[in-house]
């Protein structure tokens, strides 16, 4: 185990740790303030996914795409808030969980026809595509260097639009108490729309972001989307720091576990042993870690103080 | 059934009812916990998958002992239910549906990178459960008679169940803990019990669902499929005795219906998930009360 190999693996859990942010922070946000579990959010991420992609083949400028994929992603978050979920809100979470499943059906499906089941490649423009030479002789493939720094970008940005703004205010607000900030003369169901708008463009964002790593196929979404669940159990369900936190941990503690956990197996017991269990566990690692946290907080670590 | 079944030639009905039928056990096991528990599990598909592996894994071994194979199916699905429900009873609301759904992912994820056990492609099940010529589950018509026995036996075992003492108990915690509390149940036993009950109900079913097979994948534990056992119970009617059993029929009838039925245009069988997603999307929204509401009987008030 050398340490170029441990500094390269640190950068993958970061940059999937900041992956799961973005998800999770626009999931965490709707709950905390709609009190809305919407399973549907991993497939606006892979709604972004194949925005870009198909924007980029289409105009041939990557900048181009992105801001189309995100503007796209947007619209579609906006038009099924209005269509489908805005009378959920007010339903208990089963209900919710039941008619965004049905959410998950339509648009794996709906993307299928538009683009096929088998999973399309996405490429990066030149600028973007090489390695960079960082410390010692660990090349790290620029790429995943910038969705790291766009991804730590958007954690400073939302902590300030929640901390400083006015908007921000009133979503602090929303999440404490829905009846009085309405009663104050606020328009919540423009606030309602507006943070399912953010949080969607924010799947996306994850998604775009995605496409050139990971295939961009139908049912994408629910794969990660699972994960992003763990992250908001671990972080404390509603609380943004609570998902940044838990989006580094599950990051780092999953890819780790991939890297690391067969070797060790195998070193500590026998090979065998390492090559039986040592994929198994890993895949379940996160899963586990869950279930740890719970049993000694079951709020999670940074529960948030509205509810 | 199976004589008309046998009448017309189409052995087909017999194995889609089949189905309906096995479907029907796993629901009616969420719907004890779901419906009369209130605990909203993301992640019934578990034990479906647990049954089944049971099945699978000692049939690999050389083991086709039925009595054995359903017997461990059903142990195996309530230790496993305990140990899941031991964490996530606890929770409540939002915890509850996440918690259920990661662990039965993570145990899908079991299955997937066991690579003795089939991994991704999972494995054929070359003999089904011998029962010592009690019953041989080769004979359809036999099969489909043992099925629809355990599911009567499951329909008035719920029945029975929920209007005991131990059933009262667990719908009072439902409908009000605090004051369930008050008069001095302590609700943690009794919902972590219900959990295991169910958790050993959808094992069997899912030895069944291996025997119908004659094959299993991880694909069973799949958490769309937990999603289809939710969508059943509230299709037919949350916490009605028939209501499971409606929903696993009327929701596989309109699956079957949507993919096979040549009377449909061809776009529609098709991308007939499409129009799976909408319909439930309209369900959720519009028939809050499913089908069994549309049954004569007593109303519930709740």
């Amino acid at each position: 185990m050398n340490l170029v190999l441990v500094a390269e693996q640190t950068l993958n859990g970061l940059q999937l740790g900041v992956m799961l942010f973005l998800l999770a922070a626009g999931l965490t946000l709707v709950f905390g303030i709609m009190n809305l579990v919407n399973l549907a959010h991993g497939a606006l991420y892979m709604v972004g996914a194949y925005l870009t992609t198909y924007f980029y083949q289409a105009t041939g400028s990557f900048v181009l795409a992105v801001v189309l994929g995100l503007a796209g992603t947007l619209v579609v978050g906006i038009v099924v808030e209005l269509v489908a979920l805005r009378t959920l809100y007010e339903r208990d979470h089963l209900d919710q969980v039941l008619a965004t499943f049905g959410l998950i059906l339509f648009f794996n499906e709906m993307i299928a026809i538009l683009w096929g089941r088998t999973a399309i490649y996405s490429t990066l423009p030149s600028y973007l595509a090489g390695h960079v030479e960082l410390i010692g002789s660990l090349r790290y493939p620029l790429y995943r260097l910038v969705i790291i720094g766009v991804g730590v970008a958007v954690a400073v940005l939302l902590w300030f639009v929640i901390s400083r703004t006015r908007l921000g205010m009133l979503i602090r607000a929303g999440a404490s108490n829905r009846a009085m900030v309405a009663a104050l003369g606020v328009d919540i169901r423009l606030l309602y729309t507006i943070v399912f708008g953010f949080g969607a463009a924010l799947a996306g964002l994850a998604g775009l972001l995605a496409g050139p790593i990971f295939s961009v196929q139908p049912g994408m979404g629910e794969l990660i989307l699972i994960q992003v669940f763990v992250v908001i159990v671990i972080g404390g369900i509603g609380s943004i720091r609570g998902a940044f936190a838990g989006a580094l941990i599950v990051g780092m503690v999953d890819t780790m576990g991939r890297a690391f956990l067969k070797p060790a197996l195998s070193t500590v017991i026998s090979p065998a042993a390492g090559d039986a269990a040592g994929p198994a566990l890993a895949s379940m690692l996160i899963y586990l870690l869950m279930a740890a946290v719970l049993a000694f907080r079951p709020e999670g670590l940074f529960p948030s103080r509205g509810s | 059934m199976p004589p008309v079944a046998a009448l017309l030639h189409e052995p087909f009905y017999l194995d889609l009812l089949r189905r309906v039928m096995i479907f029907a056990i796993a629901a009616i096991s969420l719907n004890l916990i779901l419906g009369y528990g209130g605990m909203v599990s993301f992640g019934h598909a578990a034990y479906l998958g647990i049954g089944a592996y049971a099945v699978g894994v000692l049939s690999h071994h050389g083991i086709d002992n039925g009595w054995l194979q359903w017997g461990v199916a059903i142990g195996a699905s309530a230790l496993v239910a305990l140990a899941i429900g031991s964490i996530s009873v606890r929770t409540s609301g939002i915890y509850f549906i996440m918690i259920t759904l990661a662990f039965t992912q993570m145990l899908y994820y079991l299955g997937v990178s066991i690579a003795e056990y089939g991994g991704d492609d999972g494995m054929r099940l070359n003999v089904r459960s011998q029962f010592s010529g009690l019953i041989d589950l080769n004979d359809p018509t036999a099969f489909y008679y043992l099925v629809f026995a355990i599911l009567v036996s499951f329909l008035y075992l719920t029945h029975r169940l929920v209007n005991s003492r131990f059933g009262l108990v667990l719908q009072a915690v439902r409908s009000n803990e605090a004051r369930t509390r008050a008069i001095g149940y302590s609700p943690y036993p009794y919902r972590l019990a219900a959990f295991v009950i169910s958790g050993a109900m959808c094992g069997l079913a899912g030895a069944l669902l291996a025997n119908q097979t004659a094959f299993l994948t991880p694909e069973f534990m799949n958490w769309t499929r937990s999603g289809e056992l939710m969508f059943m119970v509230i299709l037919g009617g949350i916490a009605s005795t028939a209501g499971p059993l409606l929903g696993a029929a009327a929701l596989l009838l309109l699956e079957d219906a949507l993919q096979g039925w040549s009377l449909l245009p061809k776009w529609v069988n098709e991308h007939w998930q499409l129009y799976l997603g909408i319909i439930l999307v309209l369900v959720v929204l519009f028939a809050r009360r499913g089908l069994a509401g549309l049954l004569p009987g007593k109303e519930r008030n709740d």
